[in-house]
């Protein structure tokens, strides 16, 4: 059988912020949102020009150069674009990751997620490889999630509901978006979905910033969020007690 | 066997019969593997002394730089009478001891070069002795004037063209430690007795070149531990004697260090491994109840105050080459001892503590030998300090105890040397990107673009194909390297025979084995730049730009190519390469006094001035851009973030490289977790990662890039008087820093995410 192959944006051998200890983070090419406010525009197409094809072994076998950094509970991260998008690379990815001993990270919107065939059994397949998913909900208001992002949040929140019924550790993550999503009353909302869960490791707070923009430009596509600043110190901490952030 | 009374309760045999200190720490230091929680905070005195400091420091600032500078005292060991920090309360201070009569008072030091301490004062607007210039021009030679007297036209053009760059032959050399803790232990008596039964042992009575010289050095070293006891007298000291109390031997122990800080002005003045002795002896007065835990850490604020307060005169060229004023008064905390026992002590946190009890300082130059097999505890406080300060340097103990044994120091930024048993000849760098540029320029230097080409090197063929071909540029790069390699070591060596004869480090000899070891520290600059310039001839294509006399002006790249700092074997290969090639190269060559030889990546802050000095490479680097520091990859190279640079740079092996291996990291704190304990953690376990496979150094800041481009902005902030930043192997106030420098700065910073 041809051995599949991930369409790969860029790697990250040094990340310390998402997910336990230290990662080597994959960022996978093809993401279906269109959020207003991307850090990563360059990586909504797939099978970009500029992408670049690794099998799973090649990647596994970089990311093993970081072992000495590891400790006990270091390891891959992969986020994207969407890393849902390319799932059948995924599975491929995570289940040699656990032959060789290595922790997994999924960093996903959720978007993707459907509980139909031929999704869903890929999907649970996944979390048997699975150790920590960072689920990022841009929006807890389903209008205003399709507002910001294109597309509605329920296939989202039914997949926190899902991982919760399975036990799966989840850290949720949320960008605070000035004249967005930095509404008291939809933090409040947010804050009563998150008390539903009973898998949920960490929240986090991911203050919007704007280091992304260059590469809309660069993309030639107008920047939606322009002329929104970054949130104040005081609206950080006030979403993160909101939301119960721990950390 | 001597038997003072002084060492009292002290273990062991051997120390006593021999000058052997770490027989001494080896006996009696009791390792601590709990955390920080014993420490303590300032003194009233500690307080008083730290901010009339930071008001002088302040004062100097606004000066320029330079608060007061002596222009008619020639500098000795007993030059000056006693100074104080504070004249009117002297018994603030428990240490005492400056280099001339008032704090930050700059000393003349003219052995090194009268024209070098005259330009120095001329430069701060203070006009140097007209009777010191008669003295040092028409009855004394200087260092320099003796170094330039036999250089040959071939060094000359070399050294004007930067293909060796910052020799020590206008300054001290430095980068000698001497043993200062034998002060303390052993009093002037034990050591002038040692020293005199050395002499009466030197040579059969034939009397060869080498036994004269020697027998000469022996009696000035005699000389400068008497000239010790009268400065101590001053102070209201005998230190004849050894030191009976933790107070008497920090005291003691820096009388020594002073008195080579009156001596030499040299790069690099280490104070040396001295956290483990001194807590045996604050260990001994805690148990004995005489002191407390505030009072030790008083001495050691005190003692470090002292160490902050070190200061040369330097010209305008020197600060352009290593800036932010620095003195390397580097000291050492931790490591591991040969029986595998951790020699971490409770004066290891306390040294570290003095950057939360004064604040972040780039002096002294603080160095923790690192290991995986230090205590949690103790990896988890200088990580934490790291974050909180920025101040601090990291050194793989695991490489350096192999080959340096438990008791060694680091004598400049990063080289390690054997304390009291060692003396290296410091030997500055040779630009090898430049040397690339030769071998495609056929020896002409590539210039300014004002001035007409020189031809520096030989004059072999130059490479006219408009595509530069792989093989041919190795064939002649080999016979450049070959030819640059030898120029360098006889360069070095009439330098180091001038500075023996002329500026002999007397009082840092005096407190280091008379059959000293010695290492002849060569290094190079560019590294970087080489390894992707080869690596782009060898895969990508790369076109040369000539101008109208057919010369390599410029390069253009076409294709993508593997650069060093992303842990890609093809690239890296070529680095461990380029390092293993060029020391086999200075291998070859007879060294003054049969030093072995040693080389080094690492640049300071050089890496803008010899940047500055060398053309367009073939990697893309534009003609006078920055080199990247040290052995750091080349700015703009890494692609794949942190580990993987780290991991480019782990494979170039120690043993190569002995005199060291310097990595500049920058990590934004968001970058490095999401909270404290995160940060700590994930950085013990960068330096666990790092070191695990055989890294030496590295430099770690925790800090974003927009508070280098605010305290570039707003120098005058509060908050930014103490800023300090770790640069290549070693620590400046980020305002000290030229603005280009600033910038460059700015332009490596950092690993944070985007």
């Amino acid at each position: 059988m041809e051995q599949i192959k991930g369409y790969v944006h860029s790697i990250e051998s040094f990340g310390a912020a998402d997910g336990p200890g230290i990662r080597y983070i994959i960022f996978l090419q093809g993401c279906n949102m269109r959020c207003r406010y991307c850090h990563n525009p360059d990586t909504w197409k797939c099978n970009d020009s500029t992408a670049k094809l690794y099998t799973a072994e090649e990647l596994l076998d970089k990311a093993e150069r970081n072992k000495p950094y590891w400790r006990d509970n270091g390891g891959i991260t992969v986020s994207g674009g969407e890393a849902l998008v390319q799932i059948d690379f995924l599975l491929d990815l995570f289940k040699k990751a656990k032959e060789r001993g290595i922790n997994t990270c999924l960093d996903t919107s959720g978007n993707p997620f459907t509980r139909e065939e031929p999704f869903f059994d890929k999907f649970e397949e996944l979390m048997k490889y699975t150790d920590t998913i960072l689920l990022d909900i841009k929006h807890i208001d389903s209008d205003k999630h399709k507002e910001l992002t294109g597309h509605p949040n329920d296939n989202i929140l039914d997949l926190a509901r899902y991982l919760s019924d399975i036990g799966k550790p989840v850290w949720i993550r949320h960008v605070l978006v000035p004249e967005y999503t930095d509404f008291d009353e939809y933090l409040y909302k947010l804050r009563e979905f998150i008390d539903t869960l009973k898998n949920v490791e960490r929240v986090e707070v991911l203050p919007y910033h704007t280091l992304g923009t260059f590469k809309w430009e660069k993309l030639g596509i107008s920047y939606p969020l322009e002329g929104i600043a970054p949130p104040s110190k005081d609206r950080i901490e006030n979403a993160r007690k909101i939301l119960g952030q721990t950390t | 066997m001597e038997n003072y009374g002084q060492w009292e309760s002290f273990k062991g045999r051997l120390w006593k019969e021999e000058v052997n200190v770490r027989d001494f720490i080896q006996n009696n230091y009791t390792p601590y593997d709990g955390d920080e929680s014993f420490l303590e905070g300032t003194t009233e005195a500690t307080d008083k002394l730290w901010s009339k400091l930071q008001v002088l420091f302040k004062e100097a600032r606004a000066k320029g730089g330079v608060l007061d500078m002596d222009t008619d005292i020639v500098s000795s060991i007993t030059s000056h009478g006693p100074g104080y920090l504070d004249e009117e309360d002297k018994t603030l201070e428990k240490i005492v001891g400056l280099q001339t009569d008032k704090p930050l008072k700059r000393a003349f030091m003219p052995y090194g070069g009268i024209r070098m301490a005259e330009q120095s004062c001329e430069m701060y607007g203070y006009t140097p002795s007209p009777e010191l210039h008669k003295i040092f021009t028409e009855y004394h030679q200087t260092h320099s004037d003796a170094v330039f007297s036999v250089y040959t036209p071939e060094i000359r053009a070399a050294r004007k063209a930067h293909i060796l760059t910052g020799l020590p032959d206008t300054y001290g050399r430095g980068r000698i430690v001497g043993d200062y803790r034998r002060v303390a232990l052993y009093g002037i008596y034990f050591l002038v007795a040692k020293k005199q039964e050395d002499l009466l042992n030197c040579g059969c009575g034939v009397m060869t070149d080498d036994i004269i010289r020697l027998r000469e050095e022996i009696a000035m070293q005699i000389k400068s531990l008497k000239q010790m006891k009268v400065m101590a007298q001053s102070y209201g000291y005998d230190i004849s004697q050894p030191a009976k109390n933790a107070k008497e031997a920090v005291q003691w122990l820096y009388f020594g260090y002073l008195a080579a800080i009156k001596t030499q002005n040299g790069a690099a003045m280490s104070v040396g491994r001295v956290s483990t002795f001194l807590d045996i002896y604050i260990d001994r007065d805690l148990k004995a109840g005489v002191i407390t835990e505030k009072e030790a850490q008083e001495l050691i604020d005190h003692f470090v105050m002292k160490l902050r307060m070190v200061k040369f005169a330097r010209i305008q060229s020197y600060n352009e080459l290593f800036s932010g004023d620095p003195v390397w008064a580097t000291l050492e905390i931790a490591g591991l001892g040969m029986d595998g026992r951790s020699m971490v002590t409770k004066c290891d946190y306390r040294f570290l503590h003095t950057l939360e009890n004064m604040g972040p300082a780039p002096e002294p130059n603080m160095t923790v030998l690192y290991s995986k097999r230090l205590p949690d505890n103790f990896r988890k406080y200088a990580s934490h300090i790291s974050i909180l300060t920025s101040s601090v340097q990291y050194e793989n103990d695991d490489v350096m105890r192999p080959v340096w044994g438990d008791d060694y120091s680091i004598c400049c930024c990063v080289s390690a040397t054997q304390t009291g048993k060692e003396m290296q000849f410091f030997g500055a760098r040779a630009n090898l990107a430049k040397a690339l540029l030769y071998a495609i320029n056929g020896g002409k230097d590539e210039g300014d673009g004002l001035t007409p080409y020189v031809q520096v090197g030989p004059a072999y063929e130059p490479i006219v194909s408009e595509y530069l071909d792989y093989d041919e540029v190795m064939k002649k790069y080999d016979l450049y390297l070959e030819w640059l390699a030898g120029l360098y070591v006889n360069c070095l060596n009439l330098i180091h025979y001038m500075h023996d004869k002329y500026y002999y480090e007397a009082a840092e000899l005096a407190l280091i084995d008379t059959n000293v070891r010695r290492t002849f520290a060569t290094g190079i600059a560019g590294f970087s730049h080489v390894v992707d310039s080869l690596s782009a001839i060898k895969y990508a294509k790369v076109k040369v730009i000539r101008d109208d006399k057919g010369l390599a002006k410029d390069f253009e790249v076409e294709g993508d190519f593997p650069k060093y700092g992303n842990d890609d074997d093809r690239a890296d290969d070529i680095a461990v390469w380029l390092l293993d090639t060029f020391m086999k190269k200075i291998k070859k060559h007879h060294t003054y006094r049969n030093a072995e030889p040693t080389t080094s990546i690492l640049t300071i802050t050089s890496n803008v001035v010899y940047g500055k000095a060398t053309g367009a490479t073939p990697n893309g680097r534009k003609a006078k851009a920055p080199f990247s520091p040290g052995a750091n990859p080349s700015y703009g190279a890494e692609q794949n973030g942190l580990v993987a640079s780290l991991n480019s740079v782990a494979k170039l092996p120690y043993t190569w490289a002995l005199d060291g291996i310097s990595n500049t990291q920058t990590i934004n704190p968001s970058a490095l977790g999401n909270t404290d304990e995160e940060r700590i953690n994930n950085l013990v376990a960068v330096m666990d990662g790092y070191f695990e496979q055989g890294a030496h150094h590295l430099n770690v800041n925790v800090f974003g890039v927009e508070k280098l481009i605010d305290c570039m902005e707003h120098p005058e902030k509060e908050e930014y008087a103490n800023f300090t930043i770790r640069v290549s192997g070693y620590a400046v106030k980020f305002i000290d820093l030229t603005r280009e420098q600033q910038l460059d700065v700015i332009a490596r910073t950092c690993h944070g995410t985007l």
